[in-house]
């Protein structure tokens, strides 16, 4: 149970209450699940694209919400997608190098 | 002038050292330092991309995952990103007894991870699959093992910072040295989050 104080508190420091954290945990645990049965279920050509696309949502969901990106300063944004991007481009690079995505 | 003087120290012991961003140095390292984790695992992720399919005469990926075990394993982590972010919440309320538990239990859930790692590397190793079986084998130990040394790391972190808020040896913001903890675990849990889809879930 959270007081109107703790409920203040809690969104001046993070933007989030304790049960705004707990909402977040479930949809990710629930996006964990779909995600495990794509092993089960036969999703066609969908199963790909489906999956990256539940990764990237878990992805920026715990960025956002449990880092505090989304109510943090810009700068740290930038700190790390910067360092992101620059992973995700020279390691895309170096695959295609390699003709990783020519099937 | 003088006034300046005698109050900036004064924020800086309550705040963190702020830099002249106005933003704690800390986190600023702390965000810098996660984004060059990136290129880490970048090269460890695309690694083993390259070379998954590469098996020589070891066992394939898809015969030896289980993937009911990892999911429990991915569920137990993502839990435990939940428990640490209660950790700072509670710091924040400068909470120190929900602080210590919040942070207990994640060091625990971790711990749980780490254990699952080495009984899935025990029953792979015991299935055929070594260190230099394949290509296959070395990316896979690679990228699972770093990712497992970070885990580990990260509850020796949790478990000393639990002992010195116990002893209460933290001189500057508590709440901030909680959270920067918090950004490690929180980092680990999103690099398993890509390893569990790219190299659990995705075949070969």
């Amino acid at each position: 149970m959270t007081t109107d104080t703790e409920t203040h508190e809690d969104l001046h420091e993070h933007g989030m209450s304790d049960a705004g954290y707990i909402k977040i945990a479930v949809i990710l645990a629930l996006i964990t699940a779909l995600e495990v049965s794509t092993y089960y279920v036969d999703f066609g050509p969908l199963f790909m694209p489906a999956l990256l696309i539940m990764m990237v949502v878990k992805f920026v969901m715990v960025v956002s919400y449990f880092m505090h990106l989304k109510f943090d300063s810009k700068m740290f944004s930038f700190l790390f997608y910067t360092g992101l991007g620059l992973a995700i481009f020279v390691y895309c690079t170096f695959l295609a190098t390699f003709k990783f995505f020519i099937a | 002038m003088a006034d300046i003087a005698t109050h900036e120290p004064d924020h800086a012991v309550d705040h963190g050292h702020h830099s002249s961003t106005g933003l704690s140095n800390n986190k600023l390292a702390m965000w810098l330092f996660l984004g060059s984790e990136c290129l880490l695992f970048g090269g460890l992720i695309s690694t083993y991309m390259l070379y998954r399919g590469r098996v020589q005469n070891g066992p394939h990926p898809s015969q030896i995952y289980d993937i009911p075990f990892t999911s429990v394993s991915s569920f137990v982590l993502l839990m435990s990103s939940l428990s640490m972010v209660l950790a700072v919440s509670s710091a924040q309320r400068k909470d120190d007894s929900k602080t210590n538990l919040w942070l207990m239990i994640t060091a625990l859930l971790g711990a749980t991870f780490i254990g699952g790692q080495v009984y899935e590397f025990t029953t792979f190793y015991r299935e055929g699959l070594g260190f230099t079986t394949s290509l296959f084998s070395s990316s896979f130990y690679s990228l699972t093992g770093f990712h497992g040394v970070h885990v580990s790391l990260g509850v020796v972190m949790l478990l000393s910072l639990r002992g010195i808020i116990k002893k209460g040896k933290i001189t500057g913001d508590k709440a901030e040295v909680v959270e920067l903890i918090g950004l490690y675990w929180h980092f680990v849990d999103i690099v398993w989050i890509i390893i569990f889809t790219l190299v659990y879930l995705i075949p070969s």
